[in-house]
């Protein structure tokens, strides 16, 4: 289970409605069914992770979110949970603003490109970074769309949407963002994870 | 044809009023069981057949002495476990093994109905199919499950009687029939009529039945059932058991000799005018139409969870249509789940060892089982 899970189910109220977008093995779908008594829906792009999804008696439905959100209606769900694949879209702020539209909020996460980490192999190799977590080359990451934490708290200010909450996971502790911080939770963050709603 | 030894059959009452307009009463309904009611009797699943099945969903049909339609899914410890569920499967109205069918005798003539059976439609099959559960004494199935028509059936089904089942499976179908299908379903049906043997439908008052239309219609049909690739990679261009072109209208390639085959043990099985007036069901089906273009509308209030499966190959119900189906359902918030499972069998795949569709349908119906045991 990934470290930023029981900071996600935080966030989450019990009893709510949930649409884990890229849902993956339903890992997550799982904890939060079990921990907050959530109702989960979920939307996969593989198959054979959809296959994992029904063998544990997951609702999910195998589709694209840049292609398949459209199908919700306006606040379908409480929330809708985007976990490290916003960089991965052509179209980041189509899906953002889809989110937003079928979710009252949605929690997104982002692996953090403004890590020390990251600025220092580019640095001194000179070379797209290849990190634990950002393991592939240049030419066949999935990942097109790279971003800091800043520049998620930016996108916000551009695309008019409201952070309610920001926390930084560093080395599986989790903080919050504040203006005052930000510099250093965007040096040392491995991951942005942000509650968000419209204005 | 005789309503045959080893065929159980309800004779339904009550009266029901048919789409066409025309009111059928005290008519028999076909059906088969398979596995044991339990005491709550929340285990049971009705499971709808397709164009050409009836209700011998596994083991041995002590008719055709073949397997089952749905062997590969249905039994002990398979995708519908006979050991956990109560499986019941009727024959459709306008069939012909056992359920009340154009080949049954009009008791004003006393000859065969032929053509003048009413013409139904897939909501007067499930009409007269709900009769089973009083029948059996069930207030909610488990799980109604379907392909192709079968499928078809499940939407109206649940459609028409929304807390009649907790779980619903509808699988390689349409809300609404398309051109495409309309227009082979015709082709069929131009090939039975011109058949010199048909005689306007009142065959089986000769002793000559319209054998090669009805096999002309089924060979047909079952190329819409198959994918190019999978035609190409079992046949190819092989010849049947001969080394060259003989330069004549014989059975050259594998692929004829196999299609004339399916055509011939299907007219042994099958009567010409059930063709008819199944294909003609299937024609008729417009879910959508039926709630004035809003599919959605036919589920409001649905309580059932959905589990919907396709086929790649799939061409003659493409994944579009059946996700159509989900976007309808989850436009009013209903729990679906959906998969389009990889095969190269075309939309035969459902009836086919397609290890991927088995496992999704055994995981779905098993663990929606073990959660609704958990709720009640």
């Amino acid at each position: 289970m990934k470290a930023e899970y029981n900071f996600i189910a935080n966030i989450i109220e019990k009893n709510s409605t949930v649409l884990d977008v890229g849902c993956d093995d339903g890992t997550l779908m799982e904890f939060l069914r079990k921990n907050k008594n959530v109702n989960i829906r979920g939307i996969e792009i593989s198959k054979e992770k959809v296959q994992i999804c029904i063998s544990k008696g997951l609702t999910v439905i195998e589709g694209n979110a840049e292609l398949d959100l459209k199908q919700f209606p306006k606040n379908s769900f409480d929330y809708v949970v985007l976990g490290q694949t916003l960089q991965a879209f052509i179209n980041p702020e189509i899906v953002i603003k889809e989110l937003l539209r079928v979710g009252k909020k949605a929690i997104v996460t982002i692996p953090n490109f403004g890590n020390w980490k990251v600025r220092l192999d580019l640095l001194f190799k000179g070379t797209m970074p290849i990190t634990s977590s950002l393991p592939h080359e240049w030419y066949n990451t999935p990942n097109i769309h790279m971003c800091t934490i800043k520049d998620f708290v930016r996108f916000s200010e551009t695309m008019n949407f409201k952070i309610v909450k920001s926390l930084a996971l560093i080395n599986k502790n989790i903080s919050n963002i504040s203006k005052s911080n930000i510099f250093l939770k965007n040096l040392f963050g491995e991951l942005g994870i942000f509650l968000i709603e419209n204005k | 044809m005789n309503i045959r030894e080893n065929i159980k059959t309800l004779i339904i009452e009550k009266p029901l009023k048919l789409d066409c307009g025309r009111t059928i009463s005290k008519f028999p309904l076909a059906y088969e069981t398979y596995g044991k009611l339990n005491e709550n009797k929340d285990n049971a699943i009705l499971v709808f057949h397709a164009l050409t099945g009836d209700q011998f969903v596994t083991g041995v049909n002590p008719v055709t002495k073949k397997d089952g339609w749905w062997s590969y899914a249905v039994g002990p410890k398979k995708s519908i476990d006979t050991d956990k569920y109560f499986v019941i499967c009727a024959n459709v109205i306008g069939g012909c093994m056992g359920s009340f069918g154009p080949s049954h005798e009009n008791p004003e003539t006393k000859k065969i109905y032929g053509t003048d059976f009413p013409v139904i439609t897939i909501n007067d099959m499930v009409n007269a199919q709900v009769n089973l559960l009083d029948f059996f004494n069930i207030k909610k199935l488990f799980s109604v499950v379907g392909g192709s028509m079968g499928g078809m059936q499940v939407l109206q089904f649940v459609s028409n009687f929304p807390d009649k089942s907790k779980t619903a499976v509808p699988i390689a179908c349409t809300s609404s029939h398309s051109a495409q299908n309309i227009a082979f379903n015709e082709l069929g049906r131009q090939a039975i009529t011109a058949d010199h043997n048909w005689m306007d439908g009142k065959y089986n008052s000769k002793s000559t039945l319209p054998d090669k239309g009805l096999a002309v219609a089924r060979m047909a049909a079952h190329i819409t059932y198959l994918s190019k690739k999978g035609l190409q990679e079992k046949f190819g261009r092989n010849l049947q058991e001969r080394d060259d072109l003989k330069f004549g209208f014989d059975a050259d390639f594998q692929i004829e000799s196999y299609l004339r085959y399916q055509g011939s043990v299907f007219v042994d099985r099958f009567d010409a005018n059930s063709y008819l007036y199944i294909t003609r069901a299937m024609d008729y089906f417009d879910l959508v139409k039926q709630f004035d273009g809003n599919l959605s509308n036919a589920f409001k209030k649905t309580k059932t969870k959905f589990f919907i499966m396709s086929f790649t190959s799939d061409w003659l119900y493409p994944t579009q249509e059946n996700k159509d189906i989900v976007i309808a359902l989850n436009a009013i918030g209903a729990n679906v789940g959906f998969v389009e499972i990889d095969s190269d069998k075309g939309h035969d795949s459902f009836l086919l060892e397609v290890p991927d569709f088995l496992n999704a349908l055994k995981n779905f119906l098993d663990k929606s089982y073990i959660e609704s045991n958990n709720e009640s």
